[in-house]
């Protein structure tokens, strides 16, 4: 680059022959892109930016379809209150996500705990203060199995997480004679299990303290990944787990860590289903895991790892939420619902797709 | 160590020889964990013990779950069992299979879900669904009097698979309630002005919520609620609560669990139609005892297609013309 037409530099003057040498720093070429170029490249480097646009504009159209019932704010606010525990599921397996990996035992690990909770306090007499700290740990530890067997005896997390969740399904129904504890029980017996049922009124907006819970969760695990060098490690190891081990990554501990985190995330959700639902129920959430690895992916976070932000899943699950209401209100059969979300999320990874063409 | 018992009989059927002499049944229940069947279960098991029978018990995963009941029939025909007693998940979807299980010999009952048509198996044994449903139209109707005539209705159904235990119940609440029911055997066809609208909640708490939740931004002057069962009651009622409407609305339900009948004490639910699961198994087994000894095959109750194991009325505010027994009463013959 350094093209010089004088002769030599004498001596050992190099300052001077650097004088006329591009003074650029190393960079990429730029390419004239066009619009839709353009467009693909921002996306590409806002990766919440399409489920930002994909909420706002199915917020509008399911506005003018099912008028202003669905533009109140008592709707709005029950929306979030709705999407609440899926979103929590879907935080915890945006973090296994990130990490190329997939958990589909999120929403076993959590009805595990509530009902692990709920027979403490209801039926042992336990304290719930006490109570609910043994269902974080068994989240916890929920968690630390899946990761060791990812990472110790190395199994695929399909494979480790399918496993789990047949084993966590039978403990919960087992634990719980599948018997639901009553609504009624619960308020006599442990009120704090439902500490997350109680709600602020703003106007006709009613915010339950389990939609901030949400908000706060995706908040802090946005910190946690963007922000400090346990999240630039997860991102590593999703992108390119040898890559990052030979970085000097220790990647299994990363990778037990993220596990146990979404074991924990798992059962502080417990304690906010028990809020939202009323009762503990061990036949609640079946289709939970699947309904989080929904949000998670109409939220583009890559299921191939190492790519995305962990806010698109909180969108994701808002989107889904839209829909639902949306369509309900609009009088819609409930089976056009699950045929409208199918089409999302085929559409989101192929968004996903094409975005990625811009590093390809 | 049940399990293993259980498979290892099931394997010395398959094989015949010393154990031939044994008769084996199948109970198929749609999941293991919905309390009525767990219940149904329990009875099925008592009656094997008294009469001698071995029992191999299967359940699907979730409700309508198809494929795995389907496989459970396969191997129950695989066994040499004399008898399938079953709840399908799906009324329709089931019949190929359980035609097999006939043509083999065995005696296919079903319990509590009927058959579409009911002749698919050899017998049923269920609570009148339809009668369940009426029950509580009828309660529901004369306990609002004049008002009955524009009352806002929601109906919290089972799935969108609309199977015939979820229809039978709706359509009978329509009936009792006095709602032009079209189509029998279809949900969602009627004009009715009180009707507000159908959802879905998959029989539990979470699902019950949801669907009121929706139901009550359609029309948030909803003044009575019909639910499919009572945890669907129970999840309906959180919502009404949180939107401070507990009192203004009628809800009822059909099932008599024990905590259903409890919510009947707390006010929760104003009536419900209970059901006698326990009765339903051990009625079954029975049956293929008998069938096993003689040839003969059960009966249906007169003027029915099926046999009819009974309903009753649970209400704390019992209506003129209406029999009903009152939760004390409830609590002492509830399932679960």
């Amino acid at each position: 680059m350094t093209d010089t037409t004088e002769p030599a530099a004498r001596g050992q003057d190099f300052e001077r022959s650097l004088a006329q040498s591009d003074t650029r720093v190393a960079q990429f070429a730029e390419d004239r892109r066009g619009v839709v170029g353009t467009i693909q490249h921002i996306l590409h480097g806002n990766p919440t930016l399409v489920p930002i646009i994909v909420l706002l504009v199915s917020i509008g159209v399911f506005g003018l379809i099912a008028g202003e019932r669905f533009f109140s704010p008592f709707n709005l606010t029950l929306i979030m209150q709705q999407v609440s525990i899926i979103g929590m599921l879907a935080a915890a397996q945006s973090l296994i996500i990130l990490t190329a990996g997939i958990d589909l035992s999120v929403a076993a690990v959590m009805v595990l705990m509530s009902v692990i909770a709920g027979n403490l306090a209801v039926y042992m007499g336990v304290p719930s203060i006490l109570a609910l700290p043994v269902a974080f740990a068994g989240g916890a530890a929920a968690g630390l199995l899946n990761g060791l067997l990812v990472t110790r005896v190395k199994l695929p997390p399909f494979i480790v997480t399918l496993g789990t969740w047949n084993i966590f399904y039978a403990l919960n129904l087992w634990l719980s004679g599948a018997q639901s504890i009553r609504s009624q029980d619960i308020d006599a017996e442990a009120p704090l299990l439902k500490f997350f049922g109680n709600a602020v009124d703003i106007g006709d907006a009613r915010i339950t303290y389990g939609s901030i819970l949400m908000f706060v969760t995706f908040g802090v695990l946005w910190y946690l990944l963007n922000k400090t060098a346990w999240g630039r490690h997860v991102y590593a190891v999703g992108d390119d787990k040898e890559a990052a081990e030979l970085a000097g990554i220790r990647t299994d501990r990363t990778l037990m860590s993220v596990y146990m985190l979404a074991g924990l995330v798992c059962a502080i959700a417990a304690w906010s289903s028990i809020g939202r639902v009323g009762s503990i129920s061990p036949q609640a959430f079946y289709e939970g895991n699947l309904q989080s690895i929904t949000a998670v992916v109409i939220g583009g976070i890559s299921l191939f790892g190492g790519r995305g932000s962990v806010l698109g899943a909180l969108f994701g699950a808002l989107i889904v939420g839209v829909f639902q209401s949306g369509l309900r209100l609009a009088g819609v059969d409930v089976l056009w619902q699950v045929f409208a979300i199918g089409w999302l999320i085929i559409l989101a990874v192929a968004i996903d797709q094409w975005i990625r063409k811009v590093s390809g | 160590m049940k399990t293993l018992f259980i498979g290892a009989a099931t394997l010395a059927l398959a094989t015949g020889g010393a154990w031939a002499a044994d008769i084996g049944a199948c109970l198929i229940t749609k999941t293991d964990t919905n309390p009525f069947f767990v219940k149904m279960k329990e009875g099925a098991q008592q009656g094997a013990k008294e009469n001698g029978i071995k029992l191999s018990t299967f359940a699907g995963k979730l409700d309508g779950d198809v494929e795995t009941q389907i496989a459970a029939v396969e191997t129950c025909i695989a066994s040499g069992a004399k008898g399938i007693l079953i709840t399908p998940s799906d009324s329709r979807a089931l019949a190929p299979v359980v035609t097999q299980a006939r043509d083999a010999g065995l005696l296919v009952i079903a319990l509590d879900t009927p058959f579409e048509p009911a002749d698919v198996a050899d017998a049923t044994f269920a609570t009148d669904n339809f009668k369940a449903g009426e029950l509580i139209g009828q309660w529901a109707k004369a306990k609002l009097g004049d008002g009955a005539a524009d009352a806002k209705i929601a109906f919290l159904d089972l799935n969108p698979s609309e199977v015939s235990v979820d229809y039978l119940r709706d359509q009978g609440f329509m009936q009792g309630f006095g709602i032009d029911i079209k189509n029998p055997t279809d949900i969602g066809d009627e004009d009715d002005p009180r009707i507000v609208g159908h959802d879905v909640t998959n029989g539990n708490e979470e699902g019950g919520r949801m669907a009121m939740e929706n139901l009550l931004q359609r029309d948030p002057s909803v003044n009575v609620v019909y639910t499919i069962n009572e945890p669907a009651a129970a999840g309906a009622y959180e919502a009404l609560k949180a939107m401070g409407r507990e009192d203004k609305v009628l809800i009822v339900s059909v099932d008599g669990g024990c905590p259903g009948v409890q919510n009947i004490a707390d006010g929760v639910i104003g009536a419900t139609s209970m059901q006698f699961p326990l009765l339903m198994a051990s009625k079954g087994i029975e049956a293929i005892k008998h069938f096993a000894e003689t040839g003969e095959k059960p009966q249906n109750t007169e003027g029915l297609d099926f046999y009819n194991t009974g309903v009753e009325l649970i209400s704390d505010e019992p209506v003129d013309g209406l029999p009903s027994k009152t939760s004390a009463e409830g609590l002492k013959m509830c399932w679960g």
